[in-house]
């Protein structure tokens, strides 16, 4: 075995499977030709392109490991681990299995993983299955394309001991082996069968990155074709047997209570079936959404308040600027940037006051949620599947296992569904325990049920200030920022809380890439009963705005262009400056723009991907602006999906510049005042500027690219206001005429 | 029972009058393409079509239909439908889906009544329907594409 590989070894890297290193691939269930027990939960998924339903499939097949199944139809199922709730993880991962495999991209489909952490952990989160923190490629990358290079490694052992001929005269294309001298040629379902019986290798090679076929190429998206016809399920499509649909009517403040409620005019709502007590609320189930609507409207619920919180987010604010004038804790540190501010030449200062954010997915939260008498099963976009199995578990008194998670596509989420408490899937558990039925119950959240539940990107102020010494050059920065810890009281805070400072809450800012010798960075975290979490690119979200503005005060203090001095300030860092100059130079940095219209610059690192934007804008007679061009570069590692890629740069983009432009949460004596999209605005067609993105070019392993064009945008259009309208702005959303 | 014609058939749904076309649609025919995101006529995911007209069948009564044809992304079969789900697929348009029925049901509606539309007539027909994964650049992009395979 081992000389008939040296040719292969030749053309191909050894790689050696350690102990730990892919969990999946030590797993090798052998089951061709054979009836199944009982399948995975994730073939019940109706998520994939792949066969719906949970029957038995006798079709012969080959499982090679956790995330391969080669069928005798040719199919290729890759399994994803990861959720796919649009930014083609189901694609990307599928790219990475057939590229090894030499697979034809059309035979490849997708199928949701079922939850099963020894399998399908995310492999940066320890025993936890998981989407985000834009990882899905990044901890995919070597273990999905081992499985599919040990996939083929057994097609090719198959078809060397069925024809009789060395492993190393046969070639793998398009999902075809061939042996050239003996014209011999099979289809991986024509081998399926065969290659199911030898042993699993427990090696496989990988290309060099020069052999790459479909890798670094603009592969068509697995699920387009579903997403365009309206077939592609979500979880508000699942329709059950029996089904309830439940709806729930929420305190109107964070931390109130139900006191006592009347459910009579409810119950005498046609199709409401009961009307429950919960810790979230009061739910009235029926059997469908209107009914269940009009049964819920019925309600009368005397809420006790007592110890509701009841402030607003004015008043945080001003508590807030209080903290951000007395030190915090040291998130770093370097030099002595107390003693250099004292003794500055000039000293400049800002504070920046960001609003609570609403993730607003366009598939408000939902989920579907059934005792069973194995446990409970669940149908969701499920996006955090070990939490959300301890949570559910925990309501009902069984063990995660027991709770077995079918897998939908996720109307977005932008960090949502990714929830530490589990919120929406243990209030759906808690219902269904009051109700005590065995039937399926369908939880849907209404637009202002979502917009008004919390979890909302903390409020958080930032107060900066810097020195620049007599030739213009920054001499210390001190940035203070106070807000609620995302992680703190959560599974994460072990992980993510580090000697009292949530990394979450200074990420972007702590690292900050800029040359300055004195350096201080500190965190006052506050506790209020809002529930936070994170938003798309977590603490970037608030981090890059607040550096990226503050450096661009300093270059105008200092009568400097804003692109060089940050290449100044960026010398030592290579990959921020590679951004930034491509950037530049794609947007005509040096052109000059008319009157009444800016150019500004940002950049950032966040997920270990560097993206800068140039923004232009127009400023219009009634003081409004419109922002109309914006060139995006990424250095985001390899692109295994260029155009994937770009999508994501496009609509991260699109997605932060509705936090720069017009969405915030804002709290009245505790209420929440928006609750859709009417108060709640966000970008639409006719607010989308131009935006051409530019990939840079690297052969280091890919890194995320879901979140790092999020955090660009909002910087780059106030510092293109500023250079427009001269002004400078203290926070967010970005208005002339505040 | 209430009876509406949809995608050419008549069909009978037991629903109170003043439930939503919407979810008539979805909870009590099955057709679950047209998508619920405000319920107030501010998003534009549960666009389906009224004699051709694109309407928010979130906040219209099933009861108020009448004898009108609706059409759903189930029942598109027209040329600038074709033309509008083509391009849609080859530019990639689509990143999480949800309103991406509603999306298409307003372009095909822009294309049925004005094959070649200008940048403005496109933002001001598609303004109505929100994309939170801010598809709107390739929206655009597949717009035009598909109203050059019209010709």
């Amino acid at each position: 075995m081992k000389t008939e590989r040296d040719i292969n070894l030749a053309r191909r890297r050894f790689l050696v499977v350690g102990a730990g290193t892919g969990a999946g691939l030590t797993l090798g269930m052998v089951l061709a030709g054979c009836e199944r027990e009982a399948p995975p939960a994730g073939e019940q998924a109706q998520a994939g392109p792949g066969k719906a339903g949970g029957k038995v499939l006798t079709e012969s097949r080959f499982e090679p490991n956790a995330f391969v199944r080669i069928g005798g139809d040719n199919s290729v199922t890759v399994i994803a681990k990861h959720l796919e709730m649009g930014q083609g993880s189901y694609t990307g991962l599928a790219t990475l299995v057939a590229e090894e495999l030499d697979a034809a991209w059309p035979q490849v489909r997708v199928q949701a993983a079922p939850a099963d952490a020894a399998r399908y952990n995310n492999l940066f989160w320890g025993r936890t299955q998981g989407t985000g923190g834009s990882t899905s490629m990044a901890n995919s990358w070597e273990q999905m394309r081992k499985a599919g290079a040990t996939a083929r490694a057994m097609l090719v052992s198959a078809a060397a001991q069925e024809w009789n001929v060395p492993e190393d005269q046969i070639e793998v294309s398009d999902g075809v082996l061939r042996h050239a001298a003996s014209q011999r040629q099979a289809s991986f379902g024509e081998l399926a069968d065969s290659a199911a019986r030898p042993p699993v290798p427990a090696d496989g090679m990988l290309k060099d990155p020069h052999e790459n076929r479909l890798i670094g190429t603009r592969l068509p998206r697995k699920d387009s074709k579903a997403k365009t016809d309206g077939s592609a399920r979500f979880t508000q499509d699942v329709q059950l047997p029996d089904m309830l649909t439940a709806l729930v009517a929420h305190p109107p403040r964070f931390g109130a209570k139900v006191k006592s409620f009347d459910a009579d005019k409810a119950r005498q709502v046609s199709g409401v079936e009961q009307v429950v007590q919960i810790p979230t609320g009061v739910a009235v189930l029926a059997r469908d959404f209107w009914s269940a609507k009009k049964g819920r409207d019925a309600l009368t619920i005397e809420w006790d308040e007592s110890a509701a919180f009841k402030q607003g987010s004015e008043e945080i604010f001003a508590r807030y600027s209080e903290l951000a004038r007395q030190p915090g804790s040291v998130a770093r540190n370097e030099g002595d940037s107390a003693q250099t501010l004292r003794g500055a030449a000039r000293r400049i200062e800002a504070e920046i006051r960001f609003p609570y954010l609403a993730h607003a997915a366009m598939e408000p939260m939902n989920c579907v949620l059934q005792r069973t008498a194995d446990g409970v099963e669940i149908w969701n976009g499920d996006q955090y599947q070990t939490p959300d199995q301890h949570a559910v578990a925990g309501v009902f008194g069984i063990e995660p296992q027991q709770v077995k998670i079918n897998m939908l596509y996720a109307g977005g989420s932008f960090g949502r569904r990714a929830n530490p408490q589990s919120d929406y899937l243990v209030e759906a558990a808690n219902i269904v325990k009051a109700g005590g039925r065995q039937q399926p119950v369908k939880l849907v959240w209404t637009r202002e049920d979502d917009m008004r539940a919390g979890y909302y990107r903390p409020l958080y102020l930032h107060r900066l200030e810097a020195a620049l010494d007599e030739s213009g050059n920054p001499v210390a920065w001190r940035q203070r920022i106070v807000g609620q810890s995302i992680a703190a009281g959560t599974a994460f805070e072990g992980m993510l809380v580090k000697d009292g400072v949530d990394v979450t809450s200074v990420e972007g800012a702590a690292n900050l890439p800029y040359a300055i010798p004195n350096l201080r960075v500190e965190l006052h975290t506050t506790e209020l009963p809002v529930p936070v979490q994170w938003w798309r690119s977590v603490g970037s979200t608030h981090t890059a705005f607040a550096v990226e503005t503050f450096i661009d005060r300093l270059a105008a203090e200092a009568g400097r262009d804003p692109l060089a001095f940050r290449q100044a300030l960026l010398r030592e860092q290579p990959r921020h400056l590679g951004v930034l100059n491509l950037a530049a130079e794609k947007a005509g940095w040096d052109k000059p723009l008319g009157k009444g219209r800016g150019r500004g610059i940002a950049v950032h690192e966040s997920f270990n991907s560097y993206v800068a934007q140039v923004a232009e804008v127009s400023l219009h007679p009634d003081n409004s602006y419109s922002v109309d061009r914006v060139v995006i570069a990424v250095d985001c590692g390899l692109a295994v999906n260029p155009d994937i890629v770009r999508a994501q740069m496009e609509g991260g983009m699109g997605y932060g510049l509705s936090a720069a432009l017009s969405s915030e949460i804002t709290l009245e004596e505790g209420r929440v005042v928006q609750g859709n999209f009417d108060t709640y605005r966000v970008l639409r067609i006719d607010q989308m500027p131009q935006v051409e993105v530019h990939i840079v070019p690297s052969p280091l392993p890919p890194t995320g690219v879901g979140e790092p064009a999020t955090p660009v945008i909002a910087p780059a259009v106030a510092n293109a206001l500023r250079a427009a309208s001269g002004r400078a702005f203290d926070r967010l959303p970005l208005s002339l005429s505040a | 029972m209430i009876e509406i014609t949809l995608n050419g058939k008549t069909r009978a749904l037991d629903a109170a009058p003043d439930t939503p076309r919407l979810w008539a649609l979805r909870d009590h025919l099955g057709l679950t393409g047209t998508k619920f995101g405000c319920g107030i006529a501010q998003c534009g995911a549960c666009t389906v079509h009224l004699d051709g007209q694109p309407t928010r069948s979130c906040v219209t009564p099933v009861s108020a239909v009448g004898g009108r044809q609706v059409t759903t992304i189930e029942g598109l079969r027209s040329a600038p439908a074709k033309a509008v789900q083509a391009a849609w697929e080859s530019l990639d348009v689509v990143q999480c889906g949800y309103c991406q029925s509603g999306q298409i049901m307003s372009a095909v509606a822009l294309l049925s009544r004005n094959p070649h539309p200008t940048d403005k007539d496109i933002d001001d027909a598609m303004s109505g329907n929100i994309c939170r994964c801010n598809t709107y650049a390739r929206i655009r992009a597949a717009i035009k594409q598909a109203s050059k395979a019209l010709v």
